[in-house]
């Protein structure tokens, strides 16, 4: 599919203005070059959603976003701002915050400790906040004394993603938000994830479950070998047939 | 069997309760050693001829000692879990902090004692300058030393070698400036009382031990109330999540060596009121503090507690029949007794 068919079927709901633009993102680990001139954006309000196989660099990129890695080339900006290079605490100041795939909570803090540290660069009181990620994650209000290593896969990443809500962001980046979890948990999960979406933040998610992401994806791109391979709408990701044999599975 | 149940999840089901019953074991495993452990003590003393009363005053002067390592051990351990690596300087902290006091007290005027201790007010006047003055020491060291270490992504290992370089460099001034002899703090008769039950203890050991409980629950409200120890706790957990989620590590990294210098300074400052100074004296106490530090699982903090005032009893206790220079002996006996049968501590979760 050619980039310029896709922009015009876009154009139609094309209505928030650009939050993150990653352009032509160049980088990796050591000698290793993982991502190559990968580009990608994100608009207000917007679910977007990155699938392609194992090792096509989609937490590579994450970490890049977030300043946890450098890129070699290329830029990065977010809401107008260049973000490249940037150190993750001047980050998530500007609205963008993260919830890394794997070990992404304090396992020694309790439920509501952790949700405090996801509001630390704020000062003053932040009960609202708190009351507000309670709201969307009832469970964790009940548990809030608990210890989080003492707690489920599921209940883990819906302290994950209430802690990176605690700021209010703008732009939240998923990295597998369903990994390893029980089917009825990812249904839970995503339905979250549409939830937070409708109070207006927007939502760039890396997914295995490449169906159903892109399901609930406005937007979607595909990467392989650490290359933009095809992007477009979930539903003509969905429906494209290269993409279906290659990356979903049927 | 009515309920039609999911095979796979019937499977994890029947999974967690026999991991549920394993840990349970290990658990009441871990508990029966250690009481194993402490009976063979005092079985080997008794055999020696310890008497009752001894075996009962050396466990008392062990939880003194053992609070003194638990001063230092929560600081290493604090230190270990926020910046990953062994500090093998934390002794000498220590020291810093007795000579800093033993430097200011002259300064002072001298007030009589405060019966029925053996120093005056001119004494805590100097511990409390010692514990701040120890803490500037440990973040100076993070300036110069660490935090240029650090920007360049050095190992655990290239710091922690470079903390036992800092360790000989702050000793080697020691001796420069107060030389290889024995001092003390005050050379005044130290008469011990005589409690119910033949125990004996001078009254300093109840200020060391009072002052030591004070100070490990003003460390407890630090972390548990404040959002500066919170933030210590959630960094000693995961650096790169702290980083990710906003905190500032750099701060915590501060308030981390200021916090962890000072009580190192303190455990210095009441082991030489407890017995003398000496440029050694913090150097000699590492390897018991790394025990308790193990013992209690590296990275936490109350672990550290509970691991200091276990080694301090089994060290004293063990002096009822072994030569007492073997003290660091028998604590590094029960750090390897540890690394082979659980290496994550008490308190670690397997593998974590």
């Amino acid at each position: 599919m050619s980039p310029n068919n896709t922009v015009s079927k876009l154009a139609s709901w094309q209505v928030g203005k650009n939050l993150l633009k990653v352009e032509k993102v160049t980088g990796g680990y050591g000698d290793m070059e993982v991502l190559h001139e990968v580009s990608i954006e994100v608009k207000e309000g917007e679910i977007v959603s990155i699938i392609g196989p194992n090792g096509a660099g989609k937490s590579t990129l994450m970490k890049m976003i977030f300043g946890l890695l450098r890129p070699w080339q290329g830029h990065i900006s977010f809401n107008g701002r260049e973000i490249t290079g940037l150190e993750p605490d001047r980050i998530v100041r500007l609205g963008l915050c993260y919830v890394p795939q794997i070990e992404n909570v304090f396992p020694s803090l309790t439920v509501q400790e952790n949700l405090e540290m996801g509001a630390f660069i704020l000062d003053g009181d932040i009960t609202d906040r708190l009351e507000r990620v309670f709201a969307l994650f009832p469970l964790l209000k009940e548990r809030r004394k608990q210890r989080v290593g003492k707690m489920s896969g599921g209940e883990r990443q819906m302290v994950a993603m209430g802690r990176a809500l605690m700021l209010d962001p703008k732009l939240l980046l998923l990295d597998e938000p369903s990994a390893g979890l029980a089917p009825k948990l990812v249904e839970m999960i995503f339905e979250k994830i549409l939830e937070i979406n409708k109070s207006g933040v927007a939502l760039l998610i890396v997914e295995q479950n490449a169906k159903k992401s892109l399901e609930l994806a406005h937007r979607g791109y595909v990467l392989a070998n650490g290359q933009n391979r095809f992007e477009g709408t979930g539903k003509e990701l969905l429906n494209n047939p290269d993409v279906g044999r290659l990356y979903l599975g049927g | 069997m009515k309920r039609k149940s999911n095979p796979a999840a019937a499977q994890i089901e029947r999974r967690a309760r026999y991991e549920l019953g394993l840990r349970g074991l290990k658990k009441a495993l871990g508990a029966l050693l250690l009481a194993a452990l402490i009976g063979l003590l005092v079985w080997a003393a008794r055999i020696q001829g310890t008497s009752a009363e001894l075996l009962l005053s050396l466990s008392v002067w062990g939880v003194m000692l053992g609070s003194i390592i638990a001063l230092g051990a929560i600081g290493l351990s604090l230190v270990y879990g926020v910046l990953r690596f062994a500090n093998f300087a934390h002794g000498d902290l220590m020291t810093v902090g007795a000579y800093a006091a033993f430097a200011i007290m002259p300064l002072l005027p001298q007030g009589a004692p405060l019966a029925p201790f053996s120093f005056g007010w001119e004494f805590l006047v100097a511990l409390l300058l010692a514990m701040p003055i120890a803490g500037l020491v440990a973040f100076g060291a993070d300036r110069v030393l660490y935090k240029p270490l650090r920007r360049r992504r050095s190992s655990s290992v290239i710091l922690a070698m470079a903390s036992l370089g800092a360790a000989f460099f702050v000793r080697s001034i020691i001796y420069l400036a107060w030389g290889a002899d024995f001092e003390f703090y005050y050379q005044r008769p130290r008469p011990a009382l005589e409690l119910p039950l033949g125990v004996r203890v001078r009254p300093d050991q109840f200020f060391i031990l009072g002052l030591a409980l004070l100070l490990i629950f003003l460390i407890y409200l630090l972390l548990e109330r404040t959002k500066m120890g919170k933030a210590m706790r959630a960094t000693a957990d995961n650096p790169e999540l702290a980083r990710v989620t906003g905190i500032n590590t750099e701060r915590v990294i501060l308030w981390t060596w200021v916090i962890g210098g000072a009580l190192a300074g303190a455990g210095g400052v009441m082991l030489a009121l407890d017995s003398s100074l000496r440029p050694e004296m913090g150097w000699s106490f590492l390897l018991p503090m790394f025990a308790a530090v193990i013992l209690g699982s590296i990275g936490n903090p109350y672990g550290a507690l509970v691991g200091g005032l276990i080694i301090g009893v089994v060290i004293q206790v063990s002096a009822a029949f072994l030569n007492p220079a073997y003290g660091p002996g028998v604590a590094f006996l029960i750090m390897i007794i540890i690394l082979l049968v659980r290496p994550q501590g008490i308190f670690g979760k397997p593998g974590g």
